[in-house]
């Protein structure tokens, strides 16, 4: 181990190495594990969309990013805003993997007192950036940090989560509008395409379909790609920052639930945590093994 | 019969359940139940009524309408703003939509939609604000509506209703149902004692005394009336305190002459809200006797403050809206009222404060000293039994 911190990463080529894929994808496996014990924990929460985020969070916080969990107010560091905020336990999760704040904090979620709130909360914890919750928010709110980035000349750059059935509200709409309008080339939307809302499928709530067309239309650079797929997703990334004309939009396809056998696509697991005992048991027995396509060291 | 010495002071007419103060054993429903059989109910009664909602079909309990009308059943996405708009539009076309969503989101979100095209316009829609106020709980204060009523009652035409349990917010939505214009009512997640039974009067407009009292009077509204009364009782049994409980379920229009009479025979006034005080129920009630009858007011609810998460009961209490609370706040009102001299900080928001840091404190330790050794605590790995049949 280095004594000395050479301080913050600095920007490099995104280029994955087989070698750091494997340990970006059994990272994502430890931090889905710890999640579900911290949604068991407490009782109340989402479970389908983070774990279908759990590989996008993973390789932002632990290969895109440039960020340093011991300066949270670092002025250089990439902003990561999460518009969808009920997805936050996993954004808490990788944080506290990240070194943001120490894990056992993660037993106090959704507790009196504690700073990881049920909604991210920016009063309680700064290193979320920003409060959400109330869905569309954290676009347009993105796309005024991005564009004060832009008129200071900064070096960071901007990511936004989104969700996929969130764009059914008005405002994320109004943002691409205004990203478009401004080629906010520093700023890329990450559209969690899980095809799930609380009460359904999204094309049967509200289609959205041809997505990409239409966020084309608003003068995006639209690039898809497989959200479970920790390569993929970074080589989008990199697609992503090549482009210096325009706003980028990542519509990554994830699988809801992903890595829980019982929860993948099931739209009734997108807002209820599983339940101690059996549930919970199966639902971290997949997830160690996936399907016994990582080996685990635990157990 | 179960009867006097616990009920003393109760107002017979108003018909409460028997064993109202056997906490444990009053039947605990979330006042969202209420809605979801109103609609049902009105819905059999009135074949123009439809309900649109904001992909929250079963926390608002709208699912419950949608499963014996699914043809009047309008899925909206989540999108706020348009729902206030498109509920203005069936409206002009004489449908009665139920717009559903959180509180937080509409009104919260779809202000001005619901100022322009519902008030100003005075369209025929009924506004259901669900997960209203603290005891939203562990969603936090993104989630936890509090300005609602102060948002509501801002606008010229708009009537304003506050149900106290399940039983009144069926009958809310019922009487919404039958009512013509812009209707606003807001009711809660979590499960809260039925205390009112179908033989409670109530009518749009008109607030009801359930106990009487000459020494001070509660002003209440919502689930925490029930809190209200516990206080009542405890003054009564204590100090020989004896209240006078309203429950002020109409907050616009809002029945001032009932309440300038308790104003002018008990001389004290406490008003209790699960909501902002400023501009709440307690702006409503202060207005009133300021125009009136002045008289010394305390107020309790949120003062002046966001929540945060936690379980619903330790929210509560942790901001100061619980009974003991509401003890501290009468006893402060008595004293202004007989002209002693108080603290310049209300004794109850200072008891209030003092809880929260320690129930902050307690909780999150309480849950960090559990926290495994894989996490940096002392205790085995989390026990989530394993299934080792494979």
């Amino acid at each position: 181990m280095l004594k000395f911190s050479l301080g913050p990463k600095v920007r490099q080529p995104l280029h994955l190495h087989d070698k750091k894929l494997k340990s970006l994808e059994k990272k994502s496996s430890e931090i889905r594990e710890d999640l579900i014990r911290m949604l068991v924990e407490a009782g109340s929460g989402h479970s389908a969309g983070p774990l279908g985020m759990a590989d996008i969070f993973t390789a932002l916080y632990f290969h895109v990013m440039v960020h340093d969990p011991k300066r949270p107010s670092w002025k250089d560091r990439d902003r990561l805003i999460l518009s969808n905020g009920h997805i936050v336990p996993i954004r808490y999760a990788t944080m506290a993997h990240a070194g943001y704040f120490p894990k056992k904090l993660m037993m106090t979620l959704r507790k009196l007192g504690s700073p990881l709130q049920g909604h991210p909360e920016h009063a309680w914890m700064p290193a979320l950036e920003t409060t959400s919750g109330p869905l569309g928010e954290g676009s347009s709110q993105a796309a005024g940090i991005a564009y004060a980035g832009l008129m200071d000349a900064s070096p960071w750059r901007v990511y936004c989560c989104m969700g996929d059935g969130e764009l059914d509200e008005g405002q994320c709409w109004e943002a691409f509008q205004f990203a478009g309008a401004n080629r906010l080339y520093n700023l890329t939307y990450i559209i969690d395409r899980n095809n799930i809302q609380i009460d359904g499928r999204t094309e049967e709530i509200m289609p959205l379909e041809p997505l990409d067309k239409k966020l084309e239309a608003f003068g995006l650079n639209v690039i898809k790609c497989a959200g479970n797929d920790i390569r993929d997703f970074v080589n989008g990334v990199e697609r992503a920052q090549a482009v210096s004309d325009k706003c980028s939009v990542i519509i990554a396809d994830t699988i809801p639930g992903y890595g829980v056998d019982f929860m993948e696509y099931d739209f009734t697991w997108h807002g209820k945590p599983p339940a101690k005992g059996k549930e919970a048991g199966d639902a971290i027995n997949e997830l160690r093994t996936l399907w016994g396509k990582i080996q685990s060291e635990h157990e | 019969m179960r009867t006097t010495p616990l009920q003393k002071g109760l107002n017979p007419a108003m018909f409460l359940v028997r064993n109202l103060f056997e906490t444990k054993n009053l039947k605990q429903t979330p006042t969202r139940s209420g809605f979801g059989e109103g609609l049902v109910e009105a819905g059999k009664k009135d074949k123009n009524i439809v309900v649109l909602c904001c992909d929250l079909t079963e926390s608002t309990r709208a699912d419950m309408f949608k499963k014996v009308f699914p043809e009047r059943f309008i899925q909206m996405g989540i999108a706020e703003q348009a729902l206030a708009s498109i509920g203005a539009g069936l409206s002009m076309a004489g449908k009665v939509p139920f717009i559903s969503s959180y509180a937080a989101f509409s009104p919260g979100r779809n202000w001005e939609q619901i100022k322009t095209t519902i008030a100003l316009q005075n369209s025929n829609v009924k506004i259901a604000g669900a997960h209203s106020g603290l005891s939203v709980g562990p969603d936090g204060a993104t989630h936890q509506m509090l300005e609602d009523i102060i948002l509501t009652r801002a606008m010229p035409n708009m009537t304003v209703e506050v149900p106290c349990d399940a039983i009144e917010t069926r009958k809310t939505a019922v009487a919404g149902a039958k009512f013509v214009g812009p209707f606003y009512f807001r009711f809660a997640r979590s499960a809260t004692p039925v205390f009112t039974t179908e033989k409670t009067p109530f009518k749009l407009g008109r607030a009801e005394v359930y106990r009487f009292g000459n020494d001070v009077t509660l002003v209440a509204a919502g689930p925490l009336l029930y809190e209200a009364l516990l206080a009542a009782d405890a003054l009564s049994k204590e100090h020989g305190i004896e209240c006078r409980v309203i429950n002020a379920h109409s907050i616009k229009p809002f029945d001032e002459k009932t309440l300038i009479a308790a104003a002018k025979e008990t001389g004290a006034i406490v008003t209790i809200e699960e909501g902002q005080t400023h501009g709440g129920l307690a702006g409503i009630v202060c207005e009133t006797l300021a125009l009136t009858t002045p008289v010394p007011v305390e107020r309790v609810g949120a003062q002046n403050q966001y929540g945060e998460s936690g379980e619903p009961a330790q929210v509560l209490e942790a901001f100061g809206l619980t009974a003991p609370f509401i003890a501290l706040a009468v006893v402060r009102v008595l004293d202004r009222k007989h002209g002693v001299a108080v603290s310049k900080i209300p004794a109850h928001m200072q008891a209030a404060e003092e809880r929260r840091i320690m129930m902050r404190k307690q909780i999150f330790e309480e849950a960090l000293s559990r926290a495994p050794r894989k996490w940096g605590g002392t205790k085995p790995d989390l026990q989530v039994r394993s299934n080792k049949k494979r």
